[in-house]
């Protein structure tokens, strides 16, 4: 696969692991941040962390939008769905996060009609072609994805289609980052920065990491070279007591960003006050709503929606994991109450949350992995 | 429904209620059929239903997996499939030219598969149930004398074989409902993995010490499943596993993993070292191996699990899943 | 929010400029390029598709560049220690030294 296969290159791996144990100072213990959930799954598919020193943490940020969704939105879009003739679109990745009352699968097996939908666009089709049904797309994701929700509600305006409606839980990542900051008991040393996220708002939404907190931060691919070449740009910086924002994925991300991309989520959407991210509570001006010129198309202006809200389990460390404060298995309920078969939390389900892929892929390892070298 | 995803929520239900209620108290493992002794005679049998959307897609249909899928689990636990009933459980209203189209593709696959279909019985229920057609095949077959297939027989240093490329069948079927607007020219690879059994165990027989066909849950599932039962661990090495092209690029999209797509033409075998040389050739050099490869192999650690490796050094654990594969945008 | 995958465009059509097929290894799709418009691809550009959109063009030169100064890592390192073993920089440099067989052959092997 071209620009894939490059990036997964064995020998270069080896070598840029190399450069990195190089450059690692073995008197120092380095905590660096990948914001994105992508960042924490292509990680572990990878196994990165077998290659790096014992000095250099990898923690693992809030950047996982289905993650971050409290369980009442959930409820909400649920409670929607369950009107007749709704039918519930959303992404394979909300299929198993629990509400209240069970996830969107569990309410598919009691009935609701729950479609898996790979595009925004796609749930648009299926409103074309069910004319006597409502389709509402329950919308996630960060400004990777909220323009592409954002287009589709300019073609369902365009196009005159009124079957159709978006429940937005889209949220945006400077607050999040601003919110790890500003923890007090988080200290971090450099970020990974969110390769998908820039392609849309670019390299400049994060210089004030640089300039106000003096981090480093290396805007990332996904692919294990990229991750590697961050993590080399980091520690150079680090090294050489410097903080600025290193373009790693130029090859897809545009300083500037993308301009068409920033106007058709400012034609649709509008920041809404606040919002609430689970385990982080609430944060200003950190998701976005459907705009006046859209209200026929959003979902929680055309339906009722209960609105209630749903506090995690008092045992459930979410927040705390969400943040980097705890690792997963340190939670409580990891590996026992929660696991993926029966998770508590959002971040057991998302396969990018780190619980999950800390026990679909760590915990299970132990001392010997190491001496597996070659197999073949 | 993740119960009948073949990955852990089936085996609860299986082992958890199934097996204490119905099976007569037994240490041994549970494999893909039963093996029977009447008088000296070793016999296996099997059954298996086939429920799948659409009912025909590229590269085959109902029929033909409900057939395939019989003959597989027979062939894997070391018999040739000699005889077949089937049962159909039919929806009302189901068009005649469908079911005589399900039934012809049967007929010819079990012609194909040197099995006779000797009986069999039909219901017809309600409009709305039955989603068309439910197909159950039971099959019965001989057990392939001096081969001994157990789990427990398994030890650290023996190889992994897979007979061809993963994921053929899964994506396509996916691909196939058009729920997701891709196209590929992918086939499902349903089809008699007995040939290639045959051929393996004539070469490398006394070796063998486990076979399975990796269906629902795909290749994770079945080798998690060895990995508990045999108590020591499986490590693959990424590079080795065999993918077609358009599946691996239908998985990127997706984000879905080929070890958990399921297959309907391959198996998995697990080898004695000192016979895999052979039974990887006789695999190669029969018609339709020509995809087999050595994937990896049993070691020590880590017990119970599945480890993955790549070339570079990196390693994961890879699990069976709860339910069935998810398309992911994250 | 962050599966996305390179597709090349394998066709584009007069009458939906917003509508490309794209190719991943054999696998097609039908991506909306409605936030490219800035900026239209052309058939054969490589694209960064997410949940059915282009997102990016990829710039195939950026990517050589990165995997060669990748695979120059530790090279820049390796010159320096084999110039390093044949004495000091400044005896190399210096024109007005008269040169030894093996500054000679140090400098060489810094070209």
């Amino acid at each position: 696969m071209k620009f894939v296969d490059e990036f997964r290159e064995p020998e270069v791996i080896t070598k840029t692991a190399q450069e990195i144990r190089r450059l690692a100072d073995p008197h120092r213990h380095y905590r660096i941040m990948e914001v994105c959930g992508g960042h924490t799954h292509a990680i572990y598919r990878f196994g990165l962390k077998d290659l790096l020193p014992e000095n250099i943490e990898l923690i693992h940020g809030p950047g996982c939008p289905v993650c971050v969704l409290p369980m009442g939105r959930i409820d909400d879009g649920l409670s929607i769905a369950q009107q007749p003739d709704v039918i519930f679109a959303a992404f394979g990745d909300m299929m198993r996060v629990p509400g209240t009352q069970g996830s969107p699968l569990e309410h598919k097996a009691r009935g609701m009609d729950v479609r898996i939908v790979y595009s925004p666009s796609d749930a648009l089709k299926l409103a074309q072609k069910s004319p006597d049904k409502h389709v509402m797309f329950f919308a996630i994701g960060f400004e990777t994805t909220a323009p592409s929700t954002a287009l589709t509600l300019v073609r369902a305006k365009a196009q005159g289609v009124h079957n159709f409606s978006v429940f937005c839980n889209h949220v945006t990542i400077i607050p999040a980052i601003r919110a790890i900051l500003d923890s007090p008991d988080m200290r971090i040393d450099a970020f990974i920065g969110p390769g998908h996220v820039s392609t849309v708002i670019g390299c400049r939404p994060y210089e004030w990491i640089a300039q106000n907190e003096n981090k480093p931060v290396a805007v990332s691919g996904f692919e294990p070279l990229d991750i590697l070449q961050s993590i080399v740009m980091v520690l150079r910086q680090l090294k050489d007591c410097e903080a600025k924002i290193e373009n790693q994925y130029k090859r897809v991300v545009p300083w500037e960003g993308n301009r068409a991309a920033l106007r058709a989520m400012a034609d649709v959407f509008e920041l809404r006050p606040y919002f609430e991210w689970r385990g982080l509570g609430f944060i200003s001006q950190s998701a976005l709503r459907i705009r006046d010129n859209y209200a026929e198309w959003d979902s929680e202006r055309r339906f009722q929606v209960p609105g209630v809200r749903v506090t995690d389990p008092k045992a459930a460390q979410c927040g705390e994991v969400l943040k980097g404060v705890l690792k997963p298995h340190q939670c409580k309920l990891f590996g026992k109450e929660c696991t993926p078969e029966h998770p508590v939390g959002a971040l057991m389900v998302s396969s990018e949350g780190s619980c999950a892929a800390y026990f679909n892929y760590e915990h299970r390892k132990t001392a010997m992995v190491n001496s597996i070298v070659s197999v073949a | 429904m993740a119960h009948g995803a073949g990955g852990k929520a089936s085996r609860r239900l299986v082992e958890g209620l199934f097996a204490p209620l119905l099976f007569a108290p037994s240490s041994e493992p549970l494999g893909d059929a039963a093996h029977l002794n009447f008088n000296g005679i070793g016999l296996a049998i099997t059954t298996d239903s086939f429920v799948v959307k659409p009912l025909s897609f590229p590269g085959g249909s109902i029929g033909e997996l409900a057939v395939n899928g019989t003959v597989n689990d027979l062939a894997v636990s070391g018999a040739k499939a000699e005889a077949m009933v089937v049962t159909f459980v039919l929806e009302a209203g189901l068009p005649t030219p469908v079911l005589e189209a399900e039934v012809r593709a049967m007929g010819d696959a079990a012609r194909k598969a040197g099995v006779r279909i000797v009986g069999g019985d039909t219901k017809v229920v309600e409009h709305g149930k039955a989603d068309s057609m439910y197909i159950t095949t039971t099959g019965i077959g001989r057990l392939i004398s001096g081969l001994k297939i157990d789990p427990r027989s398994v030890r650290p240093c023996d190889k992994i074989l897979l007979s061809g490329p993963i994921g053929d069948h899964g994506i396509t079927i996916l691909l196939a409902r058009g729920e997701l607007d891709l196209e590929a020219d992918l086939r499902s690879d349903t089809r008699s993995v007995f040939p290639l059994v045959d051929a393996l165990v004539k070469a490398a027989g006394p070796g063998v010490r486990w076979m399975r066909d990796p269906t629902r849950g795909g290749a994770a599932t079945s080798l998690n499943e060895l990995a508990r039962d045999c108590a020591f661990g499986i490590v693959l090495v990424e590079e080795m596993i065999p993918v077609r092209d358009a599946v691996r690029g239908a998985c990127e999209l997706l984000g879905l993993d080929p070890l958990h797509i399921a297959n309907e033409g391959q198996f998995l075998a697990v080898v004695a070292p000192e016979y895999a040389d052979a039974a990887l050739n006789a695999l190669s050099l029969t018609s339709g191996g020509e995809g087999a490869q050595v994937i990896g192999e049993v070691r020590e650690q880590p017990a119970g699990a599945v480890l993955v490796t790549t070339r570079y050094g990196g390693t994961r654990i890879i699990d069976m899943l709860v339910g069935d594969p998810l398309p992911r945008i994250c | 929010m962050c599966l996305a995958i390179p597709g090349h465009v394998v066709e584009l059509f007069p009458d939906q400029p917003n509508a490309a097929l794209i190719d991943v290894v054999g696998v097609r799709r039908r991506v909306d390029l409605g936030l490219l418009q800035d900026d239209m691809p052309i058939k054969g550009d490589w694209v960064l598709i997410h949940v059915g959109f282009a997102m990016s063009k990829i710039s195939e030169k950026d990517a050589i560049d990165q995997m060669e100064t990748l695979r120059m890592l530790g090279e820049a390192e390796l010159a320096m220690q084999e110039v390093q073993g044949y004495g000091s920089e400044d005896e190399l440099i210096s024109e007005t030294a008269e040169p030894t067989p093996l500054e000679e052959s140090a400098k060489g092997s810094v070209s």
